[in-house]
C-alpha cells in the first residue's frame, strides 16, 4: 500500500493545464477590436466548475458499474449523434453543419464528444472480455465496428475533426489490447493507398511496398488478398471520392499541402496561425500583448487557434512548457494503464490517453500546419463546454483507475 | 497469452512512451523552426499585417534669390487624411466629415479616386487645413475613426504673384506622370514641381519622404495612430540660390500696368537672370494643398492665360529689335559701316516692284547713316539694306545668331521660336514662285515668318551688350555649360552698334526715358497686330558705357499707334531701380503708349507649320492673330 492518496503528478499537471489554459483564454479575449472571445474565459470557468463535480462524480464511480453501464452509454450516445443528424444545429463559424442538440434555441451539446467516451468505454469493455488479442482482420472487425459507427456519424454532420478522433481512440485501444502493430498498419492501409493515390508513381510504389510487407508479414492468406484488393479499389476510387468531398473540405486538404495557393481564403487561417507562431519567436511578445492576436488577425483564439496564442505571446518557451506539461500527462497515463488492476480499466486509462492525444496532437500540429486544419479543440486551452466535460468524465475515471489500483496494492512488476 | 500480464503491459508501455516521445519531438521541432529559425521571416509578415505606411513629407527645399532672400519657404501647416478599409466606409466618413469640414462633391470624388490609387493608405481629403479646422476635427474625432492629422511642412510663397511664373508652382504627383516616371524617386501622394523653377529643379527641391506606421486590424480599420513602429523621418530638399534679385523683381511687379499683358526679363550681362516677369501673374499658393476645381478652372479658362510665362513660352514678331539683328549682319559681312547711307533717301517710303513700303514716319527721314537709320527706326534703310544683304544671307547668319534656337535657360519649357531655315523654306510653303523679294522687306524689318521669345531676343541684346559676345542666360548659380556665342564683330563695330543704341534714347525713339544717372541703350520696338493693338518692344542695356543690366520687355496690345511716349520709360524705371536703388525713385505716373516706330501696316504671316514646341498646358500664346 501506498496509501490512500489520488494521484498526485497527473493532478497537479493537470492543474497547471488548467491555469495556464484558462490564462491564455482570458488573453484571447483581449483585443483591440471587439472579437467573440471577449469574456470566454468567465463562461470557461463556470464549465471547469461544472468539469470538476463531473470528474468527482467518475472519481467515485467504480470501474465495475462503468463496465455495465458502457453497453448503455454506447446505445445513448448513437441515438443521440443519429438525433442530432436530424435536429442538429451548427455554431459559429461551421453555421452549416449539425453537430449541436439544442432545445428551445439553447445550444446544450455537442453528441460528438459524449461519444468520444462511450466509445472509450465501449471498445475497454469488448476489448476485455476477450482472453486473447485478436491476431486476425476478422477478429478486429467488432472493434472497428464500434469506432465505425460514431466516426460515420459524425463524419455525415460533418465534422472531419471529431470523426478522426475515434480512429484515434480505435488504434490506441487496439494496441493497448495488444493487436500486433503489422495487423494495425495493414488495417490503416487502404487509408494509405487512398491519400498515395494522388499520383499514380507513389500509389504503385505503396501497393509494392504493400505486396513486399504482406510477404514478410504472412497473415491469413485469405486477408491478405482483400487487404491487397482493398488497396488496390482505393486507388480507383480515390478521385471519386474526392469529388464527393465538401468544397470545403477540399479547400483545407489542399490548403494544408500549400496555405499560399488561396492566402485570403481557404488558406488565410493556416497562414496567420503560422505568422502569429513565427513572429512569436523565443520569448513571445507577452502575454496578452501579441498583435496578431489583439488586431483580430488570428482567426478563432479562444477556441481552434488557442495555442496559437501561446506561441504569439509566450514563445517558442511558452509552447514548450505547454507541450512538456501534456506530455507529463500522457506519461502518467501510460502508467497509470499499465498498473490499472484490471484489463477493462487499463484498456479505458488508455482509451482516454487516445482521445486526448489525437486531440493535442491533431490541434498543436494543425496551428503550425503540420496537420491540416479541421475544428478541433485543445484540451484545456479551447474554449467547449462539451469537450471540457468529456475530458473531466475521462480524466476521473483515469484518477479513479489510478487510485484503484493503489489500492488494490499492486506491485510494481 | 494474457496480453494483460504485467510483462506484456510493460513491454507495450515502453513502445507507448516512444511513440509519445517521438511525436511529442515532432510537434517540438515544428514550433522550432517556426519560431525560431524561421522568426524574422514571420516578424516581418506580421508587421505587413497591421502595420501601413503612411508617407511624410519632406519639406521642399527653398527657394533664394542671389541675396539669400526668401522667394519660396516652409511653414507648418497640417493635412487631413481619412483611413477606411474599403470604398463604402470611405464614403461613409466622408458624409460624417462634410457635417464638421464642409467639403464640395468635386473634392469628395478627388478623395475616393485617391483611394482607389492606393487603398492601403490613408487618403487625402485637406492637403492645406487652417488650425481651425484641426481643431474643429479634433473635437469630432470620435465620430471619425481613421482620420488621420499630420503637422506637414507647407509651400509658401511670400511674393505670391510677384515670383509666380518664376517658382511656378507644386501639386500632387500623379499616377500617370509616375507611369511615366517623369519625377524619378517620387511616389504617390507626393508633392512635386509642377511648373517654374519648383518643376525644373524638383529633384533637388523634393527631399525624401519618410514613413510613419498605423496600426491596423485584420478589417484594415486603424486601431492605432501613433507609436505602432519607429517613423523614418523624411529627408529635407535642398534649397537651391538663384539669380534672382528678389527686391527687382518685386518693384517689376509694383510698376507692372493693371490689365496689360506682357513679359520682362532682366539679367547680368554674365547671363545671371535678375528678373523675369509675366503678366497677368496668379498666385502660386493657391496650389498649396491642392489647388481648388473652381480656382483651377478660372486660371485655366481666361482668355488672359495667366498660368503662361510670356518670358519663356510665348512668340512674338520682334519687330524693330531684329533690326540690330539686320545690322550685326550687315557689319559683319562687309556690306555696310555704321557710316554707310543707302541709295534711296526716306521719303516715307519705298517703291519695291508694283508695291509701296511705308516707313513707319511718313514725312520721311531724309538721307540717314546707319548709325541714324537705326536710332530713328527707320524702315526704308533698312529694307534696302535687307536687298543688300540677301534673304538667304539673313537667313542664315540669323541662325548663326541663335535666333532659330531655345536660349537653353534652365527653366522649362521654353518655346522654340520661328525662324525660317534658308529660303527653301519659302519655296516649301509657297512654291518656287510663290514668294517675291518682298519677304525679304519684311524680314529686315523684323516682321514676317520670324517669331521671338522675350528671353530670346534678350539673350541677343545681352551679346550686343557684351561688345558682341554672349552667354546662355541661367537662373540657378550652378555649374552647367554655358554656350558663348560670338557674333564675330570686330570691336569698332561692336561699339559703333553701342553709340547707335545710345543714340536710340539720346535723341531717337526712345528719347523719353533718358536717365540723368546713366546712359540706358537700347531699341524700340512694335509689332504689328491685325486687330490694330500693337505689342510694344524694348530691348536695352544699362548703363551703356559699362553694362551691368541687360533687360527685355514687352507689352501686348497697346492702345493707340503713334503715342509719343513707349515702353521705354518703364526699361529705364527697372534699369534706375536696379543701378542706383529704390531711394531715387520718381513718383511718376507712366503712361503705356505704343512706340512711334511701328512698321507702316500688318504684314502677313501665313499660318505657320514650323516643328511642333513645346508649349505648357495652356498651348499657344495669344499673340496678335495673323493671316
Amino acid at each position: 500500500m501506498r496509501g490512500l492518496t489520488i494521484d498526485r503528478t497527473l493532478v497537479i499537471t493537470l492543474l497547471l493545464l488548467i491555469i495556464f489554459g484558462v490564462l491564455n483564454l482570458y488573453s484571447a479575449g483581449q483585443t483591440d477590436v471587439p472579437t467573440q472571445a471577449i469574456g470566454v474565459w468567465k463562461r470557461q470557468l463556470v464549465w471547469l466548475v461544472i468539469g470538476g463535480i463531473a470528474c468527482y462524480v467518475m472519481f467515485r464511480t467504480s470501474p465495475r458499474l462503468l463496465e455495465w453501464a458502457a453497453p448503455w452509454v454506447y446505445a445513448f450516445a448513437l441515438l443521440l449523434l443519429a438525433v442530432t443528424l436530424v435536429i442538429g444545429t451548427g455554431q459559429g463559424t461551421a453555421a452549416s453543419t449539425r453537430s449541436w442538440i439544442s432545445i428551445g434555441g439553447h445550444q446544450l451539446g455537442q453528441p460528438a464528444e459524449l461519444a468520444k467516451v462511450a466509445v472509450v468505454l465501449m471498445l475497454a469493455r469488448y476489448l476485455s472480455s476477450r482472453r486473447e488479442a485478436p491476431i486476425s482482420m476478422r477478429e478486429l472487425i467488432v472493434p472497428c465496428l464500434i469506432a465505425g459507427i460514431p466516426f460515420l456519424l459524425v463524419l455525415k454532420q460533418p465534422d472531419l475533426g471529431s470523426a478522426l478522433v475515434f480512429i484515434g481512440i480505435l488504434f490506441a485501444m487496439l494496441f493497448w489490447a495488444g493487436v500486433r502493430p503489422y495487423l494495425l498498419i495493414l488495417l490503416a492501409s487502404p487509408v494509405v493507398s487512398l491519400l498515395a493515390a494522388f499520383t499514380t508513381w507513389s500509389w504503385v510504389a505503396w501497393m509494392v511496398l504493400l505486396t513486399v510487407l504482406l510477404l514478410i508479414w504472412r497473415p491469413f492468406v485469405f486477408e491478405a488478398v482483400f487487404i491487397w484488393m482493398v488497396n488496390a479499389v482505393m486507388g480507383f476510387i480515390a478521385m471519386p471520392l474526392w469529388n464527393r468531398l465538401a468544397p470545403y473540405q477540399q479547400n483545407r486538404l489542399l490548403t494544408f499541402l500549400n496555405p499560399e495557393i488561396d492566402p485570403q481564403a481557404a488558406g488565410y487561417h493556416a497562414i496567420q496561425s503560422k505568422v502569429a507562431i513565427g513572429s512569436g519567436g523565443l520569448m513571445g511578445n507577452g502575454w496578452l500583448e501579441g498583435p496578431q492576436k489583439r488586431l483580430a488577425f488570428l482567426p478563432t483564439p479562444s477556441t481552434d487557434f488557442a495555442f496559437t496564442v501561446v506561441g504569439e505571446e509566450l514563445g517558442f518557451i511558452g509552447v514548450t512548457i505547454a507541450l512538456v506539461l501534456f506530455l507529463v500527462v500522457f506519461m502518467t497515463m501510460v502508467r497509470i494503464a499499465r498498473r490499472a488492476s484490471d484489463p477493462f480499466s487499463s484498456l479505458l486509462v488508455f482509451g482516454i490517453l487516445g482521445m486526448l492525444f489525437t486531440h493535442v496532437w491533431e490541434n498543436v500540429g494543425m496551428t503550425v500546419n503540420i496537420m491540416p486544419i479541421t475544428g478541433i479543440p485543445l484540451p484545456f486551452f479551447s474554449y467547449g463546454g462539451s469537450f471540457l466535460l468529456a475530458c473531466a468524465l475521462g480524466l476521473g475515471m483515469v484518477l479513479r483507475v489510478a487510485w484503484d489500483s493503489r489500492m488494490s496494492g499492486y506491485i510494481e512488476a | 497469452m494474457n496480453e494483460f500480464h504485467p510483462a506484456r503491459l510493460q513491454g507495450r508501455a515502453a513502445s507507448a512512451r516512444w511513440v509519445l516521445v517521438l511525436l511529442f519531438g515532432v510537434l517540438i521541432v515544428a514550433f522550432f523552426r517556426t519560431q525560431i529559425v524561421q522568426h524574422e521571416r514571420f516578424q516581418l509578415r506580421a508587421q505587413g499585417n497591421r502595420l501601413r505606411a503612411v508617407p511624410l513629407t519632406a519639406p521642399r527645399g527653398a527657394i533664394l534669390d542671389r541675396n539669400g532672400l526668401v522667394i519660396a519657404e516652409n511653414v507648418p501647416g497640417y493635412s487631413v487624411k481619412l483611413f477606411a478599409s474599403s470604398r463604402d466606409s470611405l464614403s461613409a466618413l466622408l458624409t460624417q466629415f462634410q457635417r464638421i469640414v464642409p467639403i464640395d462633391s468635386f473634392q469628395i470624388e478627388e478623395v475616393l479616386q485617391r483611394y482607389r490609387a492606393s487603398p492601403f493608405q490613408p487618403a487625402l481629403v485637406l492637403g492645406d487645413a487652417s488650425f481651425q479646422v484641426v481643431a474643429q476635427l479634433e473635437e469630432h474625432r470620435s465620430a471619425l475613426p481613421g482620420l488621420v492629422i499630420q503637422a506637414e511642412p507647407k509651400r509658401q510663397y511670400p511674393d505670391s504673384s510677384a515670383v509666380a511664373h518664376v517658382v511656378g508652382y507644386v501639386g500632387e504627383v500623379t499616377e500617370s506622370d509616375l507611369s511615366q516616371n517623369k519625377f524619378p524617386g517620387a511616389a504617390l501622394g507626393g508633392i512635386v514641381g509642377r511648373a517654374g523653377l519648383e518643376q525644373q529643379y524638383d529633384s533637388i527641391l523634393r527631399g525624401t519622404p519618410g514613413t510613419r506606421y498605423i496600426e491596423v486590424d485584420n478589417r484594415g480599420r486603424m486601431v492605432r495612430e501613433e507609436g505602432a513602429a519607429p517613423t523614418l523621418p523624411p529627408i529635407a530638399g535642398r534649397a537651391i540660390r538663384t539669380t534672382i534679385d528678389l527686391p527687382l523683381q518685386e518693384f517689376i511687379d509694383s510698376i507692372w500696368p493693371v490689365g496689360v499683358r506682357g513679359a520682362v526679363v532682366a539679367m547680368t550681362p554674365q547671363g545671371q537672370v535678375l528678373a523675369m516677369y509675366s503678366a497677368p501673374s496668379f498666385d502660386p499658393n493657391d496650389f498649396i494643398g491642392g489647388i481648388s476645381g473652381s480656382r483651377w478652372r478660372e486660371l485655366t479658362t481666361d482668355p488672359a492665360r495667366p498660368l503662361l510665362n510670356r518670358a519663356i513660352q510665348a512668340r512674338y514678331p520682334p519687330g524693330s529689335p531684329f533690326k540690330l539683328a539686320m545690322s550685326v549682319i550687315a557689319l559683319k559681312k562687309g556690306i555696310v559701316t555704321i557710316n554707310s547711307h543707302m541709295g534711296i533717301p526716306c521719303r516715307g517710303g519705298l517703291q519695291f516692284g508694283n508695291r509701296y513700303f511705308r516707313c513707319w514716319k511718313r514725312e520721311g527721314h531724309g538721307s540717314l547713316d546707319l548709325l541714324g537709320a537705326i536710332a530713328q527706326s527707320c524702315d526704308v534703310y533698312f529694307y534696302q539694306l535687307g536687298l543688300r544683304v540677301g534673304l538667304p544671307t539673313i537667313l542664315e547668319e540669323g541662325i548663326r545668331l541663335g535666333f532659330e534656337d531655345r536660349t537653353g535657360i534652365d527653366l522649362g519649357p521654353e518655346i522654340a521660336p520661328i525662324f525660317p531655315s534658308s529660303t527653301a523654306y519659302f519655296d516649301r510653303r509657297y512654291g518656287p514662285r510663290g514668294w517675291t523679294n518682298a519677304t525679304t522687306l519684311n524680314f529686315a524689318i523684323g516682321q514676317g515668318e520670324n517669331t521671338q521669345s522675350v528671353i530670346g531676343m534678350t539673350r541677343f541684346y545681352q551679346g550686343l551688350a557684351n561688345g558682341g559676345v554672349e552667354v546662355t542666360p541661367y537662373i540657378v548659380e550652378r555649374p552647367s555649360k554655358q554656350v558663348v556665342r560670338n557674333y564675330g564683330l570686330t570691336e569698332g563695330q561692336a561699339l559703333d552698334l553701342r553709340r547707335a543704341l545710345i543714340q536710340v534714347v539720346v535723341a531717337g525713339t526712345a528719347s523719353r526715358s533718358r536717365q540723368l544717372e546713366f546712359q540706358l541703350a537700347g531699341k524700340t520696338g512694335t509689332a504689328q497686330n491685325t486687330s490694330g493693338k500693337n505689342h510694344g518692344w524694348f530691348l536695352g542695356f544699362a548703363p551703356a558705357e559699362q553694362p551691368k543690366i541687360v533687360i527685355g520687355m514687352i507689352m501686348e496690345s497697346l492702345e493707340g499707334e503713334h503715342g509719343g511716349a513707349m515702353v521705354a520709360p518703364y526699361v529705364g524705371q527697372i534699369a534706375r531701380y536696379f543701378l542706383v536703388g529704390p531711394d531715387s525713385m520718381l513718383k511718376v505716373p507712366l503712361r503705356v503708349l505704343v512706340p512711334e516706330d511701328s512698321a507702316p501696316r500688318p504684314l502677313e504671316l501665313r499660318p505657320d507649320s514650323g516643328p511642333p514646341v513645346p508649349s505648357p498646358e495652356p498651348a499657344a500664346p495669344p499673340i496678335g492673330r495673323r493671316r
